[in-house]
């Protein structure tokens, strides 16, 4: 397995406050990668700066072997990024999000297509193809958001908080179509404060304040602590 | 597909499906010039005004008609003594009286009296009014002094106005290009500064920046739609004003077309600027609304002579958009100015364009 996420004491300050403070790891490809923390912590951060949203105060990161600011444009075509907040548009309706989204990566239109029937089968929704996004529930809406983002293949999907407000099972069936993804050579790194979340992810590294204090497999993290779940581990590692 | 081909559609979609966008775009231009263009004349139609006239001579009939015929008064009632005359103005139903004396008679020499009261809790009307009935008592003195002193010779120096431009006064010659000021600069302001705090409000303006569009192909996807329905704004209003309200057009239409496209730009570039402030729609319609809209009615010189403002309100005044766009269509349109007149106007808007584009496009990115 190959390095598809690299990071060099990445660093952003906000005035005189540090919400991300060197931090360095790597990330393998086809890995489900889980950001942790408390609100504030500065995962949300980390993850704005690989996608390019934030500029880096100092420190290098390399995302699918090109440099986040030197080569912005490569990265973009090869990240998929679905934010905090739900990230399609609510007046269009199920195929017009599609083909924006298509559209905005440089799709053709037969691919367009192409994708846009076997994803509306794979999501079972094809009854809802030409309704408006906003009466959909909240839970398919994640979903499509998810395989949008997944549209125009790319190697790195960014997921910031995705399943936050969503019921446990459809929480799970989010999971599902991650570990499809990640199956199919897909690398996701996810946020997420959901501590049962943190289980499913290949790997984990912990924020506090701006800095990875742990970084590891759930298991070896467990073991690491003496704890049974990672809800204790996060808790034994925030009391310091 | 072109990326910036689907955008711009997606874009059109947001707009054809939102009922307030469209409702500001296609319902207010019309309304407003139609409510300026009849409601808000300053010129004053079939007034209602009282006749007092014990003396009830030729002379003092004929005046009457001349007044009454004239399309500016209306005869609401003939009153029968002073008595009742505060009645009449208490109840409202008169703006005007016109009181003859009773041993009114116009003869060389011995001049003649007649009271014009108005109405003067309205000081405008009363004003206005008042003109009006000198003007045509002036012209019936004219009319009649040459017979009545036939034989004498009387001083008099008879003065011809003309108003140029606009011989009848329409206000609507006045309100037509006051509007287009503010409705181009309301619908490219307001719309685009709310249409881009709107991704922002909702988290797809950073699903937007983390794709491979650039960020001028994002401003220019979200503005490109709104510039093209801004003009065929312009062009509704200026047919309004030609063809409802008998507004010459007496310049080039080019011209007209490519300063307003120029207007826009400034407007567009302030839209874009305001949204790289507001953190979501309200905020960024509360700005445009405070920040733009009242400054371009008020100090732009539309509504109130800027003569006559305080300096500190007139060097606010100057740096409005309006203020230079204004005489731009009131040249083109009215006196078929040309751009060798109008060019410090132009150039003054081609700054503004430049300085405020450069401004918010510095601020978009780091802003978002």
């Amino acid at each position: 397995m190959s390095t598809i996420i690299s990071t060099d004491k990445l660093t952003k300050t906000f005035g005189a406050f540090t919400a991300v403070n060197a931090i360095s790891f790597d990330v393998m490809e086809g890995e489900i990668f889980g950001f942790l923390g408390a609100n504030g912590a500065g995962k949300t951060t980390a993850l704005k700066m690989l996608t390019g949203l934030l500029t880096p105060s100092s420190g290098k990161a390399t995302v699918a072997g090109f440099d986040v600011w030197k080569q912005p444009e490569q990265v973009k075509q090869r990240i998929g990024y679905m934010s905090q907040k739900f990230s399609l548009y609510e007046d269009l309706t199920v195929r017009e999000n599609i083909r924006l989204f298509g559209g905005i990566y440089g799709l053709s239109m037969p691919i367009i297509r192409e994708k846009t029937t076997s994803l509306l089968h794979k999501l079972e929704l094809e009854p809802e193809a030409d309704k408006l996004v906003k009466s959909l529930p909240l839970g398919w809406k994640q979903k499509l958001a998810f395989s949008v983002a997944l549209l125009h293949d790319p190697r790195i999907v960014f997921l910031d908080e995705p399943t936050s407000g969503v019921d446990p099972l459809t929480r799970r069936q989010f999971w599902e179509l991650i570990y499809e993804a990640a199956h199919q050579g897909v690398t996701l790194m996810v946020t997420t404060h959901y501590m049962e979340e943190a289980e499913y992810c290949n790997r984990l590294s912990m924020m506090v304040d701006g800095r990875i204090v742990a970084l590891d497999t759930p298991g070896a993290l467990k073991n690491q602590y003496q704890a049974r779940n990672m809800d204790e581990v996060f808790r034994k590692i925030a009391r310091g | 597909m072109n990326r910036f081909s689907a955008f711009i559609q997606k874009e059109f979609r947001h707009i054809l499906r939102d009922r307030r966008t469209l409702m500001i775009l296609f319902g207010m231009p019309v309304i407003q010039v139609l409510l300026f263009g009849y409601v808000l004349t300053n010129e004053i139609k079939n007034a209602a005004i009282a006749i007092l006239d014990p003396a009830k001579t030729e002379e003092s009939i004929a005046l009457t008609n001349k007044l009454v015929s004239s399309g500016y008064f209306q005869l609401e009632q003939n009153i029968p003594s002073e008595a009742d005359l505060e009645a009449a103005f208490k109840s409202g139903k008169i703006k005007m009286a016109v009181v003859f004396p009773a041993d009114f008679s116009v003869a060389p020499n011995k001049p003649a009296d007649i009271q014009l009261i108005g109405d003067a809790s309205d000081p405008n009307t009363a004003t206005t009014l008042i003109n009006y009935a000198n003007a045509i008592i002036a012209d019936f003195v004219q009319e009649k002094a040459p017979v009545a002193s036939s034989g004498t010779a009387i001083m008099a120096i008879r003065t011809e106005t003309r108003m140029r431009y606009n011989p009848e006064q329409k206000a609507v010659f006045n309100f037509v290009p006051g509007v287009m000021t503010l409705i181009l600069m309301l619908v490219s302001a307001m719309m685009t500064s709310i249409t881009i705090a709107r991704e922002k409000e909702l988290g797809t303006m950073e699903v937007l920046l983390v794709s491979p569009l650039k960020p001028i192909q994002i401003i220019l996807g979200k503005t490109a739609p709104y510039l093209a329905l801004t003009l065929l704004n312009a062009l509704v209003v200026v047919l309004v004003g030609i063809y409802i309200f008998g507004m010459p057009l007496q310049g080039s239409i080019l011209l007209l077309t490519a300063e307003c496209v120029l207007y826009m730009f400034v407007a567009l570039s302030l839209g874009i600027l305001i949204s790289t402030k507001a953190k979501d729609q309200m905020t960024a319609m509360f700005i445009s609304a405070l920040g733009l809209m009242m400054p371009t009615m008020l100090l732009s010189g539309f509504i109130f002579p800027r003569e006559s403002m305080p300096v500190p309100l007139q060097v606010v005044g100057s740096v409005i958009p309006a203020t230079w766009f204004n005489p731009i269509i009131k040249g083109i349109m009215i006196k078929g100015t040309g751009l060798d007149v109008l060019w410090k106007q132009t150039a003054v808007l081609g700054g503004m364009a430049l300085f405020f584009l450069a401004v918010s496009l510095r601020n978009f990115k780091d802003r978002l």
